[in-house]
């Protein structure tokens, strides 16, 4: 029998030993080494040879993925490690590391209990560390820390030891910091890494070796022995006597929860239903006898096998054949084969218990984010939240006219696997829009329709996604007449305060004001709005808010729904260029109303109140915003000022510039929709010697003088009438 | 000023003989002749009678069209233009803002009154004009529209004493009409969420079917043995009586089968 063979037998007995038992992801800053990390943990456990580890990530199985160089997929593996004398199953999820793919990493998240944060040694934390702490932290999931490329700190930039322990000293405090400014009440204090007790490691992941405060005293190797070995280039040795997995794998067990602890804590934070049910005790026990519960986080693609659901156990246990429900879905699933994944192996098996991670098949209704159960009235788990939410849309044709239908269903299944793809399908006009996280984003996606599904098409040239406002409150209530004239609505629109918009888009506000209307005016007024605004609220879409501020209108409770329904509508496609809208306040001040309650019923309701606030909008001072990007630049000095150009060509604004030896790092921002092939703008301009990355940051009013432009074009392209109608067109 | 001109004309109740012989001499001189038909419909007849009848083609408007009114305004500017519509055209659907316009833009109107549901069915029933409250029309539920204000306003009535004229839903364009049936459903539906004591399934309520047609279906009975009858083809009314004078008792008795046992315990109070 061979290793592999050796530990999957071995992973399968481990399978119900819940202390021995550790969910974990790796997450990082884009190309900080998280992938090379996570291959070499696994063939130091045996999945694959030791020789290739490094070389063939594993993990990147993807074939796309290692084109780019770059983990799009979150794969998981599990693998056995030995500490102190007994084994335990290690279930490790891979996440993707570039910020395109935020949403993946948030999922991934969901199934873990504790997470190993990969920072680079001569970078430090980057701006990507700081969204994945976050992330990790949202979801109560504790991080430790791994400070890699140490090699490079001594071989390439010479640093002193003194220099060295200094570095460390600064990534550590930093981490600690970011730790601190999101942890959790309950783990404040207790979830900082420290060096002595062994919650932070330092290496190599390509050269395959790592060290920590407790590995030196089993070893009796120090610091200085480390900075020898690199020295003298003979990091072969250090990778045998101090080999990364055997490191890093003792952290893992030492230092994060098992799914035992974890799912107490846990459960209560991601299930809103009854803790006291059966299925809530068996959830926080992580009792495999219990009921059900499964948290799909992935979806993946499989030529042979069809979609694969990856996800995590939370109780009772999986098996093949099983009948499933997933919550939402009216239909009975039957599970077909249960898996373990070990990289871009599925070892079947009969059954997967509650604190694993399972990869099924069958589950057809699953998207990534289902709770799938054995009794179809449990409560779901809370909706996963996403960070980031798409920018940039391409419009997508078949090649061929008579692959039309099946596009349409490989559009609808691509983004059932990823739901930060949003796929509108036009079946009228034929025109098909898919928006993505970024061009990246888009592109692999392109590929993955042309490749995986053999659907030939031609995209468009990608365009951003704009968002509409106003600057100011309406100079006065604007009047919307229903068709009949028997009906009068009055509306006032302003800009939401920063703090508001802010709390709507971390989720911290519910969306559903019917269920939690107290939570909602309560919060609201904690963040500064006044009592009778926030207690007026009935309604909120995206980021926008409607509010009544009407007294004693008789009749008016009944329209009430018909004018949410008016102002999720007028939410969803602004008057400016039929862009979403974002920021605003609908206030409702007046209303006249018909006596009869047929000649005030949808048709005459809905149109009035729309009108009223197209109407408003336009009458307060209407903007556009675009989507920003943050861009950090690492330059080496001589190339900065071709770096600078490329920026100031694209309307960046540069905020900050710092020298480090003889790198400069530019942190700038700049609009999507200028950022358009900078990547092999700038590779060609500085012969591909700068690192470069960029992060979404929301949305920013575009520049006055662009705007008509810019109104023009999105309206032309949507066929629409290349200016905007003045108010006076809502007034009848 | 301008030279055409806008007469509205009711239609009446039932067929193409509703219209009165003013409105029939108005619109043999038209130019123009616009109809809508998407509050109520002349069950008794078609387009293509009345059009014979009349001896001119007649463009019907869907709502939206009449709404807008620009069609019917830019007619009338120039032409000699009628508008009809079910029964008196001013009375339950109003089309008073289309008039207000038309005299906006300084063009002659007329009305040419027809009969309406809202005095027929006191009529039918023989229960007086002078003692109805507030009419309401119960709306088929949408889905983001249950409109329960009818059951306040009987309950207003009621309170007063006031008989309530409830009219029911007519959907032409979706060739839906709300019978007397679901609307008393929807009636007990509106006392349960309400709990306000205004109805039972023993209150006393009555049915007119097809009013204006020459056999009328005409019913006064607690509403759990009317419930269960079928009333026919639309358009159904219902009223919701208030009290009672001894001469509406014996009406009911006679003209709409009030059974004599109810009828007996109603002249006592």
């Amino acid at each position: 029998m061979g290793k592999k063979e050796d530990n999957i037998k071995k992973a399968k007995n481990l399978m119900n030993k819940l202390d021995h038992i550790r969910n974990i992801g790796i997450a990082a800053h884009i190309d900080h080494g998280k992938t090379t990390l996570s291959d070499n943990l696994l063939a130091g456990c045996g999945m694959m040879s030791e020789e290739l580890a490094g070389k063939q990530l594993v993990l990147d199985y993807d074939e796309q993925e290692q084109n780019r160089g770059i983990t799009i997929n979150t794969a998981s593996a599990s693998m056995v490690h030995e500490f102190e004398g007994s084994e335990y199953l290690i279930n490790l999820l891979d996440t993707p590391g570039h910020v395109d793919f935020g949403g993946d990493v948030t999922r991934a998240m969901r199934a873990v209990d504790g997470c190993v944060v990969v920072v680079c040694a001569v970078e430090g934390a980057m701006p990507q560390t700081e969204t994945v702490v976050r992330q990790a932290l949202r979801e109560k999931v504790k991080p430790v820390l791994f400070i890699n490329k140490v090699d490079r700190l001594i071989n390439e930039l010479r640093v002193t030891p003194e220099e060295m322990q200094q570095r460390f000293i600064k990534i550590i405090n930093k981490f600690n910091e970011l730790v601190n400014k999101m942890v959790p009440e309950e783990f404040k204090g207790k979830w900082n890494v420290k060096v002595e007790d062994g919650s932070v490691a330092f290496g190599s992941a390509y050269y395959n070796w790592a060290i920590s405060a407790p590995y030196m005293k089993k070893s009796g190797l120090s610091f200085k022995d480390i900075y020898e070995y690199c020295n003298k280039n003979d990091q072969k040795t250090l990778a045998k006597k101090t080999p990364i997995h055997e490191v890093l794998l003792d952290m893992v067990v030492d230092h994060l929860p098992s799914p035992k602890e974890a799912q107490k804590y846990r459960i209560p934070h991601i299930w809103r239903g009854d803790i006291n049910s059966e299925l809530g005790r068996s959830m926080v026990e992580t009792d495999e006898n219990g009921p059900l519960a499964v948290m799909i986080t992935k979806i993946i693609m499989d030529p042979h096998a069809g979609e694969v659901a990856v996800g995590r156990v939370y109780s009772g246990k999986i098996e093949r054949g099983q009948e499933v429900y997933v919550a939402g879905m009216p239909k009975i699933n039957r599970v077909q084969q249960v898996n373990l994944m070990v990289g871009a192996d599925r070892i079947p098996v009969d059954f997967v218990s509650a604190g694993n991670i399972v990869a099924a098949t069958g589950i057809k209704d699953a998207i990534a984010g289902s709770t799938v159960t054995d009794n179809p009235d449990v409560e779901p788990f809370e909706r996963i939240v996403h960070i980031s939410e798409p920018v940039v849309t391409v419009a997508v044709e078949a090649k061929n006219t008579k692959d039309l239908p099946k596009l349409i269903e490989v559009l609808r299944t691509v983004s059932k696997a990823d739901p930060s793809i949003q796929v509108e399908i036009n079946q009228e006009t034929g025109e098909n829009l898919m928006s993505g996280m970024g061009e990246l984003h888009l592109e692999i996606t392109e590929y993955r329709i042309k490749n995986d599904y053999g659907v030939d098409i031609v995209t468009s040239e990608p365009i951003v996604v704009y968002r509409e406002s106003v600057a100011k409150k309406s100079p006065h209530s604007f009047e919307g007449k229903s068709p009949n004239k028997h009906n009068r609505f009055y509306i006032e629109v302003e800009p939401l305060p920063e703090n508001i918009i802010k709390a709507l888009y971390n989720n911290e506000i519910p969306q559903n004001v019917k269920k939690y209307r107290n939570e909602v005016v309560k919060k609201l007024q904690e963040l500064g709005m006044d009592k009778e605004t926030a207690k007026g609220v009935f309604g909120i879409k995206g980021l926008n808010i409607i509010t009544d501020v009407t007294k004693g209108i008789q009749y008016l409770f009944e329209t009430r729904e018909l004018i949410k329904e008016a102002f999720e509508e007028v939410m969803k496609s602004g008057p400016i260029a039929d862009e979403p809208c974002q920021g605003l306040l609908v206030k409702l001040v007046d209303a006249k109303l018909h006596e009869d309650a047929i000649h005030r019923g949808p048709a005459q309701v809905i149109p009035a109140v729309r009108n009223a606030i197209y109407g408003a909008i336009m009458t307060s001072d209407p903007v556009l915003l675009e989507p920003m990007q943050k861009v950090f630049i690492s330059t080496p000095q001589e190339l900065m000022g071709d770096a600078t150009r490329e920026l100031n060509q694209r309307r960046a604004v540069v905020r900050d510039m710092q020298t480090e030896k003889d790198m400069v790092n530019i942190d700038a921002k700049a609009p999507v929709a200028e950022m358009f092939g900078f990547a092999s703008a700038i590779r060609s301009a500085t012969g591909g010697r700068v690192l470069w990355n960029t992060e979404n940051i929301g949305f920013e009013p575009l520049p006055r003088q662009l705007q008509p432009e810019i109104v023009r074009k999105i309206r032309e392209r949507k066929g629409l009438k290349p200016e905007p109608y003045p108010p006076e067109y809502y007034m009848d | 000023m301008n030279k055409g001109s806008l007469v509205f004309i009711g239609l009446g109740l039932y067929d193409e003989k509703d219209i009165t012989l003013k409105g029939f001499e108005e619109v043999k001189k038209a130019d123009k002749v616009f109809a809508e038909f998407y509050t109520a419909k002349l069950f008794g007849t078609t387009l293509k009678d009345i059009e014979t009848l009349i001896g001119k083609k007649i463009t019907v408007l869907s709502r939206e069209k009449t709404e807008k009114g620009e069609v019917v305004l830019d007619s009338a500017e120039k032409h000699y233009t009628v508008f009809l519509t079910a029964g008196d055209p001013m009375t339950a659907t109003t089309h008073v803002d289309l008039r207000i316009r038309a005299i906006k833009r300084g063009i002659n109107t007329q009305v040419v009154h027809g009969c309406s549901i809202i005095t027929a069915v006191p009529g039918l029933l023989g229960l007086q004009s002078y003692k109805f409250g507030r009419t309401t029309t119960l709306v088929f539920p949408d889905k983001n529209y249950f409109p329960t204000s009818p059951y306040e306003v009987i309950k207003e009535n009621k309170k007063m004493g006031l008989h309530t004229l409830v009219l029911l839903d007519v959907q032409a364009d979706k060739n839906r009409y709300m019978t007397a049936n679901e609307g008393m459903k929807f009636l007990l539906e509106m006392e349960e969420k309400n709990r306000g004591n205004v109805l039972s399934k023993d209150t006393l309520v009555c049915v007119v079917a097809r009013a204006g047609s020459n056999k009328p279906v005409v019913k006064a009975d607690s509403i759990k043995n009317l419930i269960k009858i079928d009333f026919g083809p639309p358009l159904h009314t219902l009223v919701v009586p208030g009290r009672l004078h001894f001469m509406e008792v014996e009406a009911l008795i006679a003209l709409a089968h009030l059974p004599a046992q109810l009828g007996e315990k109603l002249q006592k109070i």
